[in-house]
């Protein structure tokens, strides 16, 4: 159990945390053929485009409406309207999905009026594109905050009850912790149990790095809005993560589908639990594939647990994604010295360590050293407090810009967990400190009564010398 | 504020400006951006981008997560000291500051970061949040001055007010105002220059400052690029002045010629001409204000020998790169400046933006390229990433030169893309640098990856489809 605190300084060092909207419109690119819009100055939407295109090395769709001081005061309707119109004639998306800013939250715009107003007044301009809007102002929450919020209002904007279910149709919810490569690793595993997965939202489809046929200037795949509204017919629905209850929960109301929640997928515990599940749901039995990668997971848990068992962990990362880390890390025998995240949520509290930060990455700084960190785990922005405390950076989730490969990197589901503990195995392996032959020296006063317990005694001898 | 930006945009040192009719003078450089079509940053992007490579200051930005935490770490200008300017310092303000106002926070913040990382100086940016619930900045600064007797400069350029380019000189505005003049350097000789508007991307400066340093020349301060706060605030004792970026800090040149006699004129480090013609014209400057007039003598045969090493070097690429066509999409600032160098290489350029360029350098660009009126679809004003993509897959291009911004669209339309804006990872300024560029050049046409990722899958073709 955690004890969880909040970094009491006014300012900010190093910031680990991203900001809402941006968390939104994430997920709002796992939406086929849409536009993320944030309702905001132009500075923010080009900040998120730039921190996605480092992560992901993909073009990215997210558009803004560009409020200037005047349009400010004035509100933002003109600027939503223009901004709507221009898209649809452009780009012509199925759908535009707009998240609001601390500016034009600040102000107080009513968007959902100003929405109602635009769709009536250009109903026909607009037809065959919807319009979904959330509400995530930069100074609450964090990226996680804004994600979870997107896709409860997908939800809300899409799912009604079906008159039949189709029993072999689940939904899956994926929190903003998982990779496309998670996403993709959990429709197989969902679909070797003889079901089939309506994901939302879906950045397998979208983010994957692929190259397409053709250019197009919004998202290049994800769940259809014809899929979303398919939801209500499936006999239940899959979240991960605890941010996602509420878009699962709000599933349930909605359409009487059940849920049920996965806080993580990693660790073989974790992912017992989903088999289980699966086989449950579908009636199937587990397929031969996951036994044999139970086995191999089995097997490097054995290997690496000598390199990690014992080590101390110094883990960065929002709440859902520091939740899988450091239960796995536990598990695997590894002592969590310092948590550190970035918003409010109920697994803080039940984290295997002491206690947990809401903070920034000075204080995972401050921590790692004075609790003698020996790996540094969070995203990109922890290379230079990596550097500074001489230890290996892990990282993992996002932003990850100076590395390659950020959506293909696999840490759910036996395999993918094989892969994570490997890779930690490995950099402690690295890290590896060789002895040298002045590592172990005696201290002076053995040295000394090595020599005749000569000091101390007034004989004129010189201890330092001897350890020399 | 309105009239600090009034005073920016009536700027009559600018190319720009002095083409422009009263009335649309009035209306100053902010375009009016378009929702739902724009992406670029905010002023106090501008801002940030202007000051930031001043690397000993601790940089405070006053305002929710979105700005900084969104942001910070994802510049390339470099230093050769202090890393303090890659440390991300907000005030991160929450719910509750917005409603009783952040003044309180941002003072503490700025306690915090003197008692902690006890800095030259502490720049405080201003956001839109803030500034909309009406902190006054320059106020706490003040406060935060005198008490902590640390210089603390308010640099007032919410990301509302306008563009990037508004806020590079926004930022430039703050220097005038609160840092350059208030210190002085231990000697002066008569050799001393102020390079303006250089961020040192990449260690740039570090490939032309050998020459200055050859010629004996000095650089007292460059504004900003491996700035140290000290070298800024002492920078009126310079002689002469070179200003690299008409378009972002051209304030300050004008400025500190009318206040402290201080010569410039404005060149460029891209392409072998312009840096000859840089050197001679910092050599004549310095002259006329007294220094010994052997310099002249010693610049040209300076210039002669290391223009021939490098025109040999480009040359020498001749045979690999004849007849290739480029690409080339740049802010459109003085593309013409590489123009001479690709062109020497036997590239062949089809095509150069010139949406920022002014009627100057648009007949500039006409008479390198040998172009006549009717060849103007080679001066491409805005080009939709549509066209792009299709100009670059029809292969009517080999090979695009462009900022990040558009990079996936060539390397989806699979063809090899060069970076050559602000977040590039090479070095292309002086002779060193053009002979670089051609080097990537070369390196990204010739790179085996791209017969390899045209290839057809083996099921399109007919041997595969089993019509055999
Ligand atoms: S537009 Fe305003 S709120 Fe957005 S990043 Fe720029 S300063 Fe911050």
């Amino acid at each position: 159990m955690a004890t969880v605190g909040e970094s009491r300084k006014a300012c900010a060092v190093n910031p680990l945390k991203m900001s809402q909207p941006l968390g939104a419109c994430y997920a709002f690119m796992g939406i086929g053929n849409c536009m993320p819009m944030m309702h905001g100055s132009q500075g923010c939407t080009s900040f998120g485009l730039v921190l996605l295109v480092r992560h992901f090395k993909e073009a990215i769709p997210l558009q803004t409406t560009a409020m200037n001081e005047v349009s400010t005061i004035l509100g933002g309707m003109e600027n939503i309207e223009q901004a709507v119109l221009n898209i649809k004639k452009r780009a012509n998306p199925a759908l535009i999905a707009i998240a609001s800013t601390g500016l034009t939250e600040t102000k107080g715009d009513d968007v959902d009026g100003f929405l109602r107003l635009i769709e009536r007044k250009h109903a026909e301009a607009l037809a065959g594109t919807r319009i979904v809007y959330v509400s995530t102002p930069d100074y609450v929450g964090a990226f996680e905050d804004g994600w979870g919020k997107a896709v409860l209002a997908l939800v809300e904007a899409f799912v009604a009850p079906a008159p039949t279910r189709n029993p072999r149709q689940v939904n899956l919810l994926p929190g903003c912790h998982l990779t496309p490569a998670d996403i993709d690793e959990l429709r197989e595993i969902i679909e070797a149990f003889g079901l089939e997965a309506i994901v939302a939202p879906d950045l397998s489809g979208s983010l994957d790095g692929h190259i397409p046929e053709n250019f197009t200037p919004t998202t290049l795949g994800g769940s259809t809005l014809e899929q979303l509204g398919r939801m209500g017919a499936s006999i239940a629905s899959i979240a991960i993560g605890a941010r996602m209850t509420a878009a699962a929960t709000a599933l349930e109301d909605r359409a009487g589908v059940p849920c049920r929640v996965f806080d993580r997928l990693t660790g073989l515990g974790a992912v017992d639990a989903l088999m289980r599940y699966l086989t449950e749901l579908s009636g199937n039995a587990v397929p031969a594939k996951y036994r044999r990668q139970r086995g191999q997971l089995q097997d490097a848990m054995l290997d690496a647990h000598f390199w990690i068992g014992g080590r101390r962990f110094a883990i960065g990362a929002e709440p859902d994604l520091l939740h899988t880390l450091a239960h796995t890390a536990h598990e695997m025998g590894a002592e969590v010295c310092a948590a550190v995240t970035t918003t409010q949520s109920p697994v803080l509290a039940g984290l295997p360590c002491e206690d947990v930060l809401i903070g920034d990455l000075e204080d995972l700084e401050t921590r790692a050293r004075a609790t003698r960190a020996e790996i540094l785990v969070t995203h990109s922005h922890g290379r230079q407090a990596a550097a500074r405390l001489g230890i290996p950076l892990l990282r993992t989730g996002l932003p990850m810009f100076d590395r390659l490969g950020a959506s293909h990197v696999l840490t759910l589901g036996y395999r993918g967990t094989r892969e994570l503990i490997t890779q930690w195995a490995n950099a402690l392996l690295e890290a590896e400190h060789s002895a040298a032959p002045q590592d172990w020296p005696l201290p002076p006063e053995s040295a000394a009564a090595a020599q005749g317990g000569a000091c101390g005694t007034g004989c004129g001898c010189d201890s330092a010398l001897l350890t020399e | 504020m309105s009239a600090k930006i009034q005073d920016v945009f009536e700027e009559p040192a600018c190319e720009h400006n002095q083409q422009k009719s009263a009335k649309e003078k009035k209306k100053g450089c902010t375009k009016q951006l378009s929702p739902g079509a724009a992406a670029g940053g905010c002023a106090f992007d501008g801002a940030k981008i202007a000051l930031q490579p001043i690397v000993d200051v601790a940089h405070l930005v006053h305002g929710p997560i979105a700005c900084e935490g969104n942001s910070w770490d994802n510049r390339n200008s470099t230093s050769s000291g202090s890393t303090l300017y890659r440390t991300g310092f907000t005030t991160d303000i929450n719910e509750l500051d917005v409603i009783y106002g952040g003044e309180k926070r941002l003072f503490k913040s700025i306690r915090e970061i003197i008692e902690k990382y006890d800095p030259p100086a502490v720049f405080v940016y201003q956001t839109c949040v803030t500034a909309l619930i009406g902190d006054d900045i320059e106020a706490v600064c003040k406060k935060a001055s005198e008490k902590f007797g640390k210089p603390v400069i308010p640099v007032n350029a919410p990301g509302f007010v306008g563009p990037k380019n508004l806020g590079n000189k926004l930022g430039a505005e703050a220097l005038l105002d609160y840092v350059i003049g208030t210190e002085e350097p231990d000697f002066v000789t008569p050799y001393d220059i102020n390079i303006i508007g250089e961020y040192n991307l990449s260690g740039e400066l570090w490939q032309v400052r050998p020459l200055l340093d050859a010629l004996g020349i000095r650089i007292l301060s460059c504004i900003s690029g491996d700035g140290r706060y000290r070298e800024v605030a002492y920078s009126h004792r310079a002689r002469a002045a070179m200003m690299v970026c008409s378009k972002s800090m051209i304030n300050i040149a004008r400025k500190m010629e009318e206040r402290y006699d201080i010569p410039f004129f404005e060149g460029s480090f891209y392409g072998i001409g312009d840096m000859s013609d840089t050197l001679r014209q910092i050599a004549r400057l310095l002259v006329e204000r007294g220094a010994p007039d052997d310099l002249l003598g010693r610049t040209e045969a300076l210039i002669a020998i290391e223009e021939g090493r490098a025109w040999e070097r480009i040359a020498s690429y001749r045979s690999r790169l004849e007849g290739k066509k480029v690409l080339l999409i740049t802010g459109g600032v003085k593309s013409w400046s590489v123009v001479s160098a690709l062109q020497e290489a036997g590239l062949e350029v089809v095509g150069t933006s010139v949406k920022k360029s002014t009627k100057e350098d648009k007949e500039k660009i006409k008479e390198i390229m040998g172009l006549t009126e009717q060849d103007s679809a080679h001066m491409i004003d805005d080009m939709t990433p549509r066209e792009m993509y299709a100009m670059l897959k029809e292969a009517r291009a080999d090979i695009m030169l462009s900022g990040g911004r558009s990079q996936f669209i060539a390397l989806k339309a699979k063809m090899p893309w060069l970076d050559i804006n602000q977040e590039r990872h090479h070095a292309y300024a002086g002779y060193e640098g053009m002979v670089g560029l051609v080097r990537e050049i070369d390196k990204a046409l010739h790179n085996p990856v791209w017969e390899q990722v045209r290839r057809p899958a083996p099921w399109e073709t007919a041997a595969c489809t089993g019509a055999a």
